[in-house]
Order: structure tokens, then C-alpha cells, then sequence
């Protein structure tokens, strides 16, 4: 499988603050890869440079084959290949969602059409509403249509599902789910973990600009292997032990009990717990 | 799969015009702010002094071609120098600059917007001054001349300089109250309000360093009779050095948008 992204040794500053020191990533083709990082790790800097808005100071960098920092007639060609979905953008209210789609439309060479597109983001019904009446999800929804509308190879999603509630973020996974089966290779970052957990094959954690681990959901931080909490109502109230063999630790309980052992709960270490641990609570 | 080339900057450049044409003409406050106003203060001022300046010429006439001459700058450099500071604020400009359009389309759609504006509010002007201010259209093609390259001039050098003074707002909510005293006092120091030569002489020649002063000038060679020029500062229309004097502002307004022009905030 080809690399549609790869990173070797890209260094960025700002004055004397290091935002990026020295990052190495590659994501393969078809791939969805989560980046992760408490705000002001070098998560927006990685992928603003990957996007080609901002300039590295050291490293290679190659995006579908291409150097992001080209310009001109050349960056056109690429951008063709490429989508990106910015956080909130809040312009051109007294337009229709159809009226926006259909112009961006004529930015590209290979454009979709844009029914299908209004159908994919589940816009269908809102095509001839102004933008300045949809509401933050629907919004939402149409950048993404903004972005997909060009048949991206490549798609940026920059916290998409930010503002959310629980039903539309999980409306939104499932059109993530469908750009999956189209082929297009994603780099999303997200504050939400859960997000993290549903969408990506892989993530990576990046904190004080430099990768610390980079691993696939379940794997993260040596959490298959972690520790498990067992916890029940003993005599003396609420009692819990971690465990790596939780199995016979409830084999021993459920002898210790006549029948039910009482709030029984297992937990393993969330996502969030690992990562969490790994950013040592740098994050809000 | 991708045989078929990326559109042309001019295709996308008409397509983004024909879009923004959409958008203006759906925002009632632009309509009304762009358009209207400029003829709520041509029938404001119009009517209250029609005191006659010389042989024929009243004061309504004078401040005809005075307002025309404000809305190549109204249409150009205050339209878009509010305009540019709020979608930079808005993400419109870091959205498309994420897309194969090019800059140069970008320019061209706002380059339509500017012009069809322009047309409308000095077609509205002229047909105001000619109904309710005895203002003349003249009959000289020597005048119409004179007519059509100021506005094209005067209008491509206002659209220019807006795009060169968007850098300058802060932010997009603040752009109207930093751009548009620049415009009113270049009015009032440029006789559109009130008759030039009777301005103190150090406004006179703050007003002479910036093109509005020879806007308003070379309308009035066009709208009132060249027995007025008498009455101007050289006693002459100076058609020659007003043509100079925009078109230097034209450069300089191109050359410093092309250098400082800004997508976003960032760094």
C-alpha cells in the first residue's frame, strides 16, 4: 500500500517556542488516522503545514506525492486532490446550501454531483435553505460537503463533531463510515476520544510537538494488556481490586457469594484513561 | 481518473463575480448602505443648497458630480475594505484558499462586484441630478471621453486601494468604523460637500495628495460648463494631471496589495 502522507523530521517555531520538534508520520491510502493532543501541542501546526497554509522551518513532507508548500498553477493541480474541513467557518449566510455546493463545484476538475453530495451529508432536504438558518450540525454538515465535493483523495477533518449533541455526532461517524468505503484516506484530529475510538484505524498522540506513541485504538498506551478494575459490594461497603487476571478474580468472588455478586462492574482503562495518562494531564 | 484539467482562474474568477453579485444583492444592508444612501444625501444636500455658484451652475450640480465621483470610491475601496476584514474574520478567504481557486479569481469576482456596483449607483446618481438637479449630460464625445476613463480609472485604483487597506482592520466587526471616516473626511476635504476653493488652503492641499480631490475634479469638467474651470484652484480642469495623479494611486494601490495581502491572522 502507498503512503498518501509522509513525514520525516518536520520542525516548525514560532520565535523561540518549539511547536513542532521533529515529527515522523506516514498514513497509508484508504486509511482514517486520528491525531491527538491537548490544544497548543503542535496538532494544528502539524496539519496546517500538511495542508500547505503554513510553511516548516525543517523536515520532508510529502501529500500525495507532493510537496505542501508548492504554490501556484501546481498547488492548483494538487488541491484538486485534496479536501479540507476547517473548524467553524460562519460566512455566506444569505446563500443556499444548494446555491455554495454547486459553486464550489466549479473550483475542481473532477467535481461530484451535488445531489449526491446533499444526499451523502444528509442535506437533501435542507438544498434550497439559506445557510444562515441551519443550525451548528447542519452547518457542519455542509462543510463537509464542501470538502468531499471535489472527490478528495485526501480529506482533513479539523474537529468536526466540536458543539455537537450525542445523536449528531453519531449521524456524522456514520458519513465518516461511508467516505471510509469511497477509499478517501482521512486525517482527522478530535478533541473526543470516543470519536478516536469509532472513526480511526490508527492514532497517534502528539504532545509538546513531538509524536509519543503512535498505535491503533486498542493498543494505545499498553491498554489491551492494562490493568482491570473489579469492583463489588462487600461487607464493608463499595470494594475494588486491579487485576490482570479479572476471570479468577470472579471465580473467587462468586464462590465468597451465594448467588449474585452484588454491582459487579469490570472496567478497563477508557481510551481517554490511557491517553490521559500519556499527556499527563495536560489537557483541560 | 483526473484527465480533465482544473478550471481556468477566469472561469472561476466569472463564476465567483456572478456569486457575490448573488449575495450582495441578498443583504438588504449592503443594498441599502451602498446604493441608497448616496442618493439620501444627494437629495439631502441637493435640496438644501441650491444657492447658485456662477453664470448658470448651482451648488446641486457642483455636488452631483462631487457624489459620482464618491461612488467609485464608495463602491470600490469602502465596499472592500470593510468586505475582505470580515470574510478574512468569517474563514471565507482561509476556506477558499484551501481549494484549487486562485487568487487571481478571487480578485476578479471582487473586480465585477466593484464594477457592476459601480455602474448602478452612477446611472442612479446621473438620473437623480438629471431629474431633480438640472444636471446636464453633456454633449461634447471629447466629455464622454473624459467620463468613461474615470470611471474605469478612478474605479480600478479604488479597488485596488481597498484591497490594499483590508490589511488593515483588526477584525472584520471593526472594519466599517476604521474605514469609513477615512472616506467621509476625504469627502469633506475633497469638495464633495462643500465647493473646493472655498476649503482653507492646508485642506486644499492635504485633499490634493489623494485621488478623490481629482475625482470630484474631473467629474466636474465633464457635468458642469468649462466656463466653470475658470473657478477651479488653476483656474483649469487639469484633465492631464488628474489622469496621472490616479493612475499613480492605481500602481501604488496594486503594488502594495500584491506585497501585503493577508488569507488569515495567523502568523
Amino acid at each position: 500500500m502507498s503512503n498518501v502522507i509522509s513525514v520525516r523530521g518536520l520542525k516548525k517555531s514560532y520565535g523561540s517556542t518549539q511547536a513542532v520538534a521533529g515529527i515522523d508520520l506516514t498514513i497509508a491510502q484508504g486509511e482514517i488516522f486520528a491525531l491527538l493532543g491537548p490544544n497548543g501541542a503542535g496538532k494544528t501546526t502539524t496539519v496546517e503545514i500538511l495542508e500547505g497554509f503554513r510553511m516548516r522551518d525543517a523536515g520532508d513532507v510529502s501529500v500525495l506525492g507532493t510537496d505542501p508548500a508548492i504554490r501556484g498553477e501546481a498547488a492548483r493541480v494538487w488541491r484538486n486532490r485534496i479536501g479540507i474541513v476547517l473548524q467553524s467557518t460562519s460566512d455566506a449566510g444569505d446563500l443556499s446550501v444548494q446555491e455554495t455546493i454547486a459553486h464550489f463545484a466549479k473550483y475542481y476538475a473532477n467535481p461530484r454531483d451535488v445531489d449526491e453530495v446533499l444526499a451523502a451529508v444528509g442535506l437533501a432536504e435542507k438544498s434550497k435553505a439559506l445557510i444562515r438558518t441551519l443550525s451548528g450540525g447542519q452547518r457542519r454538515r455542509l462543510d463537509v460537503a464542501l470538502g468531499i465535493i471535489g472527490s478528495p483523495e485526501l480529506l482533513f477533518l479539523d474537529e468536526p463533531t466540536t458543539g455537537f449533541d450525542p445523536k449528531a455526532r453519531r449521524e456524522f461517524w456514520a458519513l465518516v463510515e461511508d467516505l471510509r468505503k469511497t477509499g478517501t484516506t482521512i486525517l482527522l484530529t478530535t478533541h473526543y476520544l470516543d470519536e478516536a475510538e469509532a472513526l480511526a484505524d490508527r492514532v497517534g498522540v502528539i504532545s509538546q510537538g513531538q509524536i509519543i506513541e503512535i498505535s491503533t485504538p486498542a493498543l494505545l498506551g499498553g491498554r489491551a494488556t492494562s490493568l482491570a478494575t473489579v469492583s463489588w459490594k462487600g461487607a464493608n461497603g463499595l470494594e475494588s481490586e486491579r487485576t490482570d487476571n479479572p476471570t479468577a478474580l470472579i471465580g473467587k468472588l462468586s464462590t465468597d457469594f451465594p448467588g449474585e455478586i452484588p454491582e459487579l462492574t469490570v472496567k478497563r482503562a477508557s481510551l481517554e484513561d490511557i491517553y490521559l495518562e500519556m499527556i499527563g494531564g495536560e489537557d483541560e | 481518473m483526473s484527465e480533465n484539467k482544473v478550471p481556468s482562474a477566469l472561469t472561476i474568477g466569472i463564476a465567483r463575480g456572478g456569486l457575490e453579485l448573488k449575495q450582495f444583492m441578498r443583504q438588504r444592508e449592503s443594498v441599502v448602505f451602498t446604493l441608497a444612501f448616496p442618493i439620501m444625501l444627494l437629495g439631502i444636500f441637493g435640496s438644501v443648497f441650491t444657492n447658485e455658484l456662477t453664470d448658470g451652475v448651482t451648488f446641486s450640480q457642483y455636488f452631483v458630480a462631487g457624489m459620482i465621483a464618491s461612488g467609485l470610491v464608495n463602491t470600490g475601496f469602502q465596499q472592500l475594505a470593510i468586505m475582505i476584514p470580515v470574510e478574512r474574520d468569517f474563514g471565507t478567504l482561509k476556506r477558499l484558499r484551501g481549494t484549487p481557486m486562485p487568487a487571481s479569481s478571487y480578485f476578479i469576482g471582487k473586480v465585477i462586484v466593484v464594477f457592476v456596483t459601480m455602474l448602478i449607483q452612477v446611472f442612479l446618481l446621473l438620473i437623480a441630478g438629471i431629474l431633480f438637479f438640472g444636471v446636464n449630460l453633456p454633449t461634447d464625445p471629447a466629455k464622454w471621453f473624459t467620463f468613461a476613463w474615470l470611471i474605469l480609472l478612478g474605479s480600478a485604483a479604488s479597488t485596488a486601494l481597498g484591497i490594499a487597506f483590508s490589511v488593515i482592520p483588526k477584525s472584520g466587526r471593526g472594519a466599517s468604523a476604521v474605514v469609513s471616516p477615512v472616506v467621509i473626511v476625504l469627502q469633506f476635504f475633497s469638495g464633495v460637500f462643500f465647493v473646493f476653493t472655498d476649503l482653507p488652503g492646508w485642506m486644499q492641499q492635504v485633499a490634493a495628495i489623494f485621488p478623490l480631490k481629482w475625482m470630484t475634479q474631473g467629474m466636474r469638467s465633464v457635468f458642469l460648463p468649462d466656463s466653470f474651470a475658470a473657478r477651479e484652484v488653476a483656474g483649469d480642469w487639469e484633465t492631464g494631471r488628474t489622469f496621472i495623479i490616479i493612475l499613480a494611486w492605481l500602481i501604488a494601490g496594486l503594488f502594495i496589495s500584491i506585497r501585503t495581502f493577508k488569507w488569515d491572522d495567523q502568523r
